[in-house]
């Protein structure tokens, strides 16, 4: 039954439109009550559904904020154990190299302290003793000489004599005090000796010191977050955020190198593999440069891995040392054998492109032009070749801050979605709700003429009456 | 970089996928050594080095005459499938316009223009080449002139081929009457399009990129 059917009641389509509103108006206010319930239930289970589904969101965003919560700090008490493990490392490695060396620097210090001793003893000043005749020799030069010649002469000889033993005395006093000099000179490089030796040990311990300090700083870090604090938290978030930032543009340019690398043997690859056999619909000869690639990178994980910089792989960091250090000399050699193959292909492209220069040149009728310079953009095409998969074993350091801080990104990014989720499904709930009144005011809008005479008729009998006994 | 990207991507997803068809191509050029058109010779050296520098491995090239009769593999001057291998594909490329320079040097002047018959033996080699692009190139003033007794009133199968006429020269009477040169143009054009082949006439030699 269309429209033009409904019309056709009556010989005029008004007339017949007339009578369906009215029975519609008619069936509408007969069924007001059940009307308006039916509007009420459904936009309220409309809005309770909201609600519910927010509820189970608000939940949800609960648990992933707590074990977003739980990851951060676990990420944090491990990279803080590393920290605290490497410090206490390099104070073991400080007392076993320095304080190893104690008893030597005490044997050293003992012996120069002994022979600055003896030194010293050796440097006393002994007076010279007093000649024991010099009381006769004063007697005797009291006797007048004038008168007698003999006394003269004596005195003479005794004068020569004290001279000669004058001389004799001060030759051996300046003996004396030269070697006593030459003792003190000899002193002078043992107190160095002993001032360099203290001035070392002085350092070593004020290097322990620090240290000490830095464990103890780590320590008060490591003991907020295994109580969870807040504070501790939100310097975890913040430094996950950043790690995050700075791990993404070292990766870009990772992959930025990775392309030129990439870029380097790709076309020499052809003549490995051949520059027209195809894999689902890529040239197999860029796919096997891009293998290399990735087995390059690969090969820098493990050998990370292998010396424990990253921890990207507990299984590899769990082996036995000496199989830890077979597996870093495998990856390192794989890594070099790689690395010469990809110096030779960076080689082989120069040639292909003079080659192919060369027959271009030919083919159009041209002189090929010969470069003399271009022995230096061969060498620095192999040199990049050469470096460029080492410089990439250093993507795993970037790689596991990006895996690690990723985890906090990923969580507080559903954080954010959930709830932004779950304030909308509110608002919705609260709008399906508002709904239902607007509704059942809507319904009333098209029964209002039957609405308006049972209100009027109703206020002769009763002025209380309630027109929407549903909404309350 | 993208390139990289793209194989990272899509190159793992598709990898398991069927095997696509034949990406190569593979062009047959025809020389006009008909007695008019031998001074235009010069040029077809041009357009075969061109080619040549467009080529990639396992694109196949023939290069062959018209004359008298030819449908016929003795027509063909050189041909080659050139190496996957960039480096041993150049040392082909260089050979073979070697090849083609002599020829070239020594060409003898046919008597009459058997173009339907070279056509059939383009067809012939580029299907037995299982070339994923077929091209033939028309070096000719496309003006037939068969000797008697031959018959070439027969439909050449161009379903999938390209064909481009180069270098198609006015003869003295379309000159004189330039509908005669617009007959035959579009007389050809008819002909290989009704066989289901695209038809295209380059005359400008100085802009070859839209060759290939």
């Amino acid at each position: 039954m269309n429209l033009s059917n409904l019309l056709s009641v009556t010989p005029y389509p008004a007339l017949s439109a007339a009578i369906w509103l009215g029975l519609l108006v008619a069936l509408l206010y007969l069924a007001r009550s059940s009307g308006h319930k039916l509007i009420l239930v459904f936009c309220r289970t409309l809005h309770d559904a909201m609600a519910h589904t927010a509820d189970a969101l608000t939940r949800t965003e609960a648990q992933l904020a707590a074990r977003n919560r739980e990851v951060l700090l676990a990420a944090g008490r491990e990279a803080k154990e590393r920290i605290i493990e490497r410090e206490f490392d390099r104070v073991a490695a400080s007392v076993e190299k320095d304080l190893g060396a104690y008893p030597r620097f005490q044997r050293e210090l003992s012996e120069s302290i002994v022979r600055i001793e003896e030194d010293y003893q050796k440097t006393v000043d002994v007076p010279p003793e007093p000649p024991g005749w010099v009381k006769a020799v004063d007697a005797v030069a009291k006797i007048d000489a004038r008168n007698n010649n003999l006394v003269g002469d004596i005195l003479a000889d005794i004068h020569k004599s004290l001279v000669k033993a004058h001389e004799h005395a001060m030759d051996e006093y300046r003996g004396a005090s030269r070697k006593r000099h030459e003792l003190l000179r000899g002193m002078m490089p043992l107190w160095r000796s002993i001032q360099h030796n203290l001035t070392h040990v002085n350092k070593n311990v004020e290097s322990l010191l620090d240290r000490s300090r830095s464990i103890d700083r780590h320590m008060q870090e490591y003991e907020e977050m295994a109580r969870g604090t807040d504070r501790a938290l939100q310097v975890l978030s913040s430094s996950s955020l950043v790690q995050f930032f700075i791990s993404a543009f070292v990766l870009l340019v990772a992959v930025g190198g990775a392309a030129i690398n990439f870029s380097l043997i790709a076309r020499p690859m052809a003549e490995m593999v051949g520059g027209t056999s195809f894999i689902g619909g890529f040239q197999t000869a860029d796919i096997a440069a891009l293998v290399i690639i990735l087995v390059e990178i690969s090969m820098g994980l493990f050998l990370m891995e292998s010396l424990r910089i990253t921890r990207l792989f507990p299984v590899i960091g769990a082996l036995a040392d000496k199989l830890r250090v077979r597996m870093i000399w495998i990856t390192f050699t794989i890594l070099l054998f790689l690395a010469s193959v990809e110096a030779g292909l960076a080689y082989m492209r120069e040639i292909l492109m003079q080659d192919e220069l060369a027959t271009s040149a030919l083919l159009r009728g041209g002189d090929v032009i010969e470069n003399d310079f271009a022995w230096i953009t061969t060498a620095a095409q192999m040199g990049m070749g050469f470096t460029l998969p080492f410089a990439l074993v250093f993507v795993a350091i970037p790689l596991e801050t990006f895996v690690h801080s990723l985890r906090t990104i990923v969580g507080l990014l559903g954080i954010g979605a959930l709830r932004l989720m779950g304030l909308f499904l509110r608002a919705l709930g609260g709008t399906f709700q508002l709904a239902g009144s607007v509704l059942i005011r809507l319904y009333d809008m098209i029964v209002f003429l039957p609405l308006w005479a049972e209100l009027t008729f109703s206020k002769r009998g009763d002025s209380n009456t309630d027109i929407y006994p549903e909404v309350r | 970089m993208k390139r990289m990207l793209a194989i990272l991507g899509v190159g793992l997803v598709v990898g398991g996928c069927s095997e696509p068809g034949p990406r190569n191509t593979g062009v047959y050029l025809l020389l006009d050594t008909s007695g008019t058109y031998t001074a235009q010779l010069d040029k077809a050296e041009q357009i075969i080095n061109y080619t040549l520098t467009r080529l990639d491995g396992e694109d196949s090239f023939a290069v062959a005459r018209i004359d008298t009769g030819s449908f016929s593999e003795r027509d063909i001057v050189a041909k080659v499938t050139f190496d996957d291998r960039p480096s041993a594909a150049n040392g082909q490329k260089r050979a073979f316009s070697e090849t083609i320079h002599s020829f070239l040097g020594g060409v003898q002047p046919a008597s009459n223009t058997d173009i339907t018959g070279g056509m059939l033996q383009a067809v012939e080699f580029l299907n037995e080449k299982d070339s994923g692009r077929k091209t033939i190139f028309l070096f000719s003033d496309l003006e037939e002139d068969l000797q008697e007794g031959y018959v070439r009133d027969i439909p050449i199968p161009l379903d999938g081929f390209e064909v481009v006429a180069l270098n198609v020269t006015k003869l003295t009477s379309d000159n004189i009457d330039p509908r005669e040169y617009l007959d035959r143009l579009e007389m050809w054009r008819a002909r290989v399009e009704g066989e289901g082949g695209t038809w295209r006439v380059i005359n400008d030699l100085d802009r070859l990129e839209r060759l290939l």
